[in-house]
């Protein structure tokens, strides 16, 4: 009996990783950005008279 | 931040088949994500949202202009990631949408509207909170402009949609000013109605070459209602109104003569784009026999102009 869904190929496997990794990276990179940003935000106000 | 300035045939993300099957080619990736953001109407956005911090009286410091300028684009990104929810269908049958993230098969269409409406929340509480209250509420009320009032009231029901839609794409600069001053002023409004007496010509020119799609995907541009004759009167109309109300700035002093010298020229030149649109060679129902080349050289010329003519405009105020 065929498997459903099909099992992907070694090469599409690659690519389905490849996906997901470029995925958690962006990710990372917007809350790291996210986080320095308020952090900035937060020291400008506290400067603030 | 309305969904101006993308020509036709140009999808998002060309390099992927929407009828690929397999898991794989339907694997979203983050290039699917960012299309889904309209980053190419964002730039435009973002652009006239600096124009109104920079030519603001007053100082923001430079963090605090940075974050307002990132909630307008985030802001801009939500609105594009709503309407692609919201007209996954008709993108579906327009060639120059056919093959974004939702109707191509990459992205899901629930998924899609959580991430513009995370983002749409995020931005306006960002912009309220980091920034000032009269920006938030501003943000606040673009994006429910775009999105209910636009996308899913008027787009499909009225050749106007784009005269009275254009307003949210003219809000940035008003967001702007407003995150540096607190307030809405006068100059700002006219900013405002700059950029929503420009959207028309800018639109239908489009429109003019894109015709068919709209047609084939049943939303009543005024091309497809009234016919391209009519839709080339009503371009030189909205530009004639159009060129006199950039040099109001000038007139009001708020300008000088950088602003206001590059405002007669540029104006002139967008006229006579539209002219040529208007003289067009064209068969007795107006369907064009050049192929609507200048149409797509009034569109081209059109983004270049708001560019050039909001430079000049924040030149003229840092210089003077």
């Amino acid at each position: 009996m065929p498997e459903f869904p099909p099992r992907p190929t070694e090469t599409e496997a690659d690519a389905l990783r490849r996906r997901r990794r470029g995925r958690n990276l962006a990710l990372i990179l917007t809350l790291v950005g996210l986080a320095v940003l308020f952090y900035a935000i937060t020291v400008v106000k506290m400067m603030k008279p | 931040m309305s969904d101006l300035t993308l020509p036709p045939n140009e999808s998002d993300r060309g390099e992927q088949s929407p009828l690929s099957s397999h898991a794989v080619a339907t694997e979203d990736d983050v290039r699917d994500w960012i299309a889904l953001l309209k980053p190419r109407v964002m730039s435009l956005v973002v652009f006239t949202g600096l124009i109104g911090v920079l030519v603001a009286p007053g100082h923001l410091h430079p963090v605090l202009a940075f974050t307002a300028v990132l909630c307008i684009a985030v802001a801009a990104g939500a609105c594009g990631a709503i309407n692609m929810w919201y007209d996954r269908d008709i993108d579906a049958v327009m060639r120059r949408t056919a093959n974004r993230p939702i109707p191509g098969g990459r992205i899901e269409a629930g998924g899609a509207l959580g991430f513009g409406i995370v983002l749409a929340a995020g931005s306006v509480l960002v912009m309220g909170l980091m920034i000032n209250l009269v920006a938030g509420a501003v943000l606040a009320l673009s994006i429910g402009f775009y999105v209910f009032i636009y996308t899913m009231w008027l787009k499909r029901r009225t050749p106007q949609n784009i005269v009275i839609g254009g307003a949210a794409g003219a809000f940035p600069p008003v967001i702007g000013w407003a995150a540096v001053t607190g307030s809405v002023d006068l100059i700002p409004l006219i900013l405002f109605a700059i950029v929503f007496i420009w959207t028309p010509p800018h639109f239908w020119s489009l429109a003019l070459w894109a015709n068919d799609d709209y047609r084939r995907a049943g939303v009543p541009m005024l091309p497809v209602v009234a016919g391209a004759k009519e839709t080339r009167k009503q371009i030189v109309l909205y530009s004639l109104v159009l060129v006199p109300l950039t040099l109001v700035p000038w007139y009001l002093g708020f300008s000088h003569t950088i602003y206001g010298v590059s405002a007669v020229v540029l104006g002139l030149g967008f006229l006579a784009c539209v002219w040529r649109v208007f003289t067009d060679k064209q068969d007795p129902t107006g369907v064009s026999l050049t192929n609507d080349a200048p149409a797509r050289a009034a569109f081209k010329y059109s983004i270049l102009y708001l560019f050039v003519l909001f430079a000049a405009l924040a030149v003229d105020r840092l210089m003077g």
